[in-house]
């Protein structure tokens, strides 16, 4: 490599740690922020903690006693979880069947999931929600059901991708030494789809997790989850927020996300290629 | 052996089908009768023809607002967004050091659900508008490029990482032989880089598109349509009518499924670019 080369790539390499810091720098500005006392946030948010304005965990305790956080963190992770669960066992059951059975109506179901991923959320969140009521899905065991509609159509197609690539001779031979199809879609299927379960987990996880609108409707201001209960200690209390708490509950709320993206990383690029590509 | 899958059609297919009618295909058809309804609940729709669809366009200035709004804020932001992160895809995938922790960094603030990325942007530019005392509420225009830069932040480094995978997929022998015939750094961007991830800058194009146009979450929690209404997008202003307004939920109704019209419109042109992409190639 020529010095002119190498003269740019260290330039670049500043530019890059540059903005690097710039990323960082309104998830630095919420945490800081999160230690100081509330009456100092909004006067001086960029003025670093001092003797004075530092109030240790304090603000982690009020905002952890007042705005359920914890509750909310345990519903939106077995919500999270349930939801992942079910989506990943009944749609790449769903999806393996449609490609493998051949007829007009399985081909029709396919491109209805197909369908339902350009519907924006707003077209059926009204009637959804009126539908979910009457059924009695506005509960966090409900929501599940739920979420396994809305996540079929990218999961689904994203099985079937996989699946219309498979080879058949190992699931006839499975077949024909007497496994039920069942069976045979646990014991041999199941295994091979590992890679795309992988992804669809991870895509479905970061939708639900995050997802604000949905569990609003459903699960309203009582059964509150990470998304809801923020924009409920924002909106409620106009006036008089405790910003010190709600610094503290948005730093609560990103820490997972951070601890779950540095381990898997890798998993979640793949899945975002994936995705992309297919989607 | 199709025969004997067949019969387990209950097992393998209608969980998720039933899911899926009753909590989308249901409310979808339900949805597309009520536009042309006047309701307050589901069971007290009265026929109304194309009032509902009138009355958006020509009594509810907020539902014009709004589509401007979100069509200026959609084209500024798909094209911002590409254009930095396609830069920094390029940048990272030269022969720099640490580029892996620099594109852990970048990608970063994607994970972050839109409630959060709206207050944390709340905080920052509030923080900075704060020093000549003002806020992101003084002005739309503040909120309008407050979501840019949120958009921005969210979306660079997971187009990036879409764009990084476009450029490691082209094979090395181009750019080499390209370099021994004396040709410059521009020339191998404009004739060979730029081309080869032609269609990652596709599927970017239109993710950033569809992304930008239905955001929600991030318009709520960034300034909440305020000034007024000013900085409300297409969701927040069909949300609104739904819950804001009684006797209008025929109205906003109707205005989702213009709202979904011009989503279907955009994808159904991408798909037929990309197909018309892939015959080519």
């Amino acid at each position: 490599m020529n010095t002119k080369r190498k003269t740019a790539n260290s330039f670049y390499f500043a530019l890059l740690l540059l903005l690097s810091v710039i990323f960082l720098f309104p998830i630095y500005l919420v945490l800081m922020n999160s230690f100081k006392s509330k009456f100092n946030i909004v006067g001086t948010p960029f003025e670093f903690p001092n003797g004075e304005t530092f109030v240790g965990i304090e603000n982690y305790i009020n905002g952890i006693n007042s705005s359920g956080i914890i509750d909310a963190f345990l519903r939106t992770a077995f919500i999270t979880v349930g939801s992942v669960i079910a989506i990943i066992i009944f749609t790449s059951m769903t999806a393996w069947y449609i490609v493998r059975v051949k007829s007009k109506f399985n081909k029709a179901i396919y491109y209805l999931f197909l369908f339902s991923m350009i519907v924006p959320f707003q077209m059926v969140m009204f009637t959804m929600t009126a539908v979910c009521i009457k059924l009695n899905l506005n509960n966090i065991f409900g929501i599940i059901p739920v979420y396994l509609g809305f996540g079929s159509g990218l999961s689904v197609f994203m099985f079937s991708g996989f699946v219309k690539g498979m080879p058949r001779e190992i699931e006839e031979a499975a077949m024909i030494d007497g496994c039920s199809p069942l069976k045979t879609f646990f014991l041999v299927v199941f295994p091979i789809l590992k890679p795309t379960a992988i992804t669809v987990a991870i895509l479905n996880a970061m939708w639900i997790w995050n997802d604000f609108l949905l569990p609003y409707l459903l699960l309203g201001t009582t059964d509150k989850t990470l998304s809801v209960a923020i924009q409920i200690a924002m909106q409620g209390a106009y006036g008089s927020i405790d910003w010190g708490g709600f610094m503290a509950m948005l730093v609560l709320a990103i820490i997972p996300i951070i601890v779950f993206y540095l381990i898997c990383q890798k998993y979640i690029i793949k899945g975002v290629i994936d995705g992309a590509v297919k989607g | 052996m199709e025969k004997n899958i067949k019969r387990y059609f209950p097992v393998f297919v209608l969980p998720t089908l039933v899911s899926f009618v009753t909590v989308f295909l249901i409310p979808f058809i339900m949805g597309i009768y009520l536009s042309f309804t006047k309701f307050t609940t589901v069971d007290n729709a009265k026929w109304t023809g194309f009032d509902n669809y009138i009355k958006a366009f020509t009594q509810d200035e907020n539902f014009i607002n709004a589509l401007w709004f979100t069509v200026k804020f959609t084209v500024v932001s798909v094209i911002t967004i590409n254009f930095f992160a396609f830069l920094l895809a390029l940048l990272l995938t030269r022969a720099i050091k640490g580029t892996s922790f620099f594109r852990t960094v970048f990608f970063m603030p994607n994970l972050i659900g839109g409630i959060v990325l709206g207050y944390i942007w709340n905080l920052l530019i509030n923080a900075i508008l704060g020093i000549v005392g003002l806020d992101i509420t003084y002005d739309a225009r503040y909120g309008f490029w407050g979501l840019v830069f949120l958009m921005n932040w969210q979306l660079i480094g997971y187009m990036m990482v879409i764009y990084i995978a476009g450029i490691q997929n082209i094979p090395h022998e181009l750019n080499e032989a390209a370099r021994i015939d004396g040709a410059s750094s521009f020339s191998i961007l404009r004739n060979i880089t730029i081309p080869m991830v032609m269609p990652s800058i596709t599927i970017c194009l239109f993710l950033t598109l569809t992304n930008s146009f239905k955001l929600f979450d991030q318009n709520l929690a960034l300034t909440g349509g305020a000034p007024a209404r000013e900085t409300s997008m297409l969701a927040l202003d069909i949300f609104n009518t739904f819950y804001g307004r009684t006797g209008w939920q025929g109205v906003g109704q109707a205005k989702a499924v213009v709202f979904f019209i011009i989503v279907a419109t955009i994808t159904f042109i991408q798909l037929k670019i990309t197909s018309r992409k892939e015959v080519e190639s």
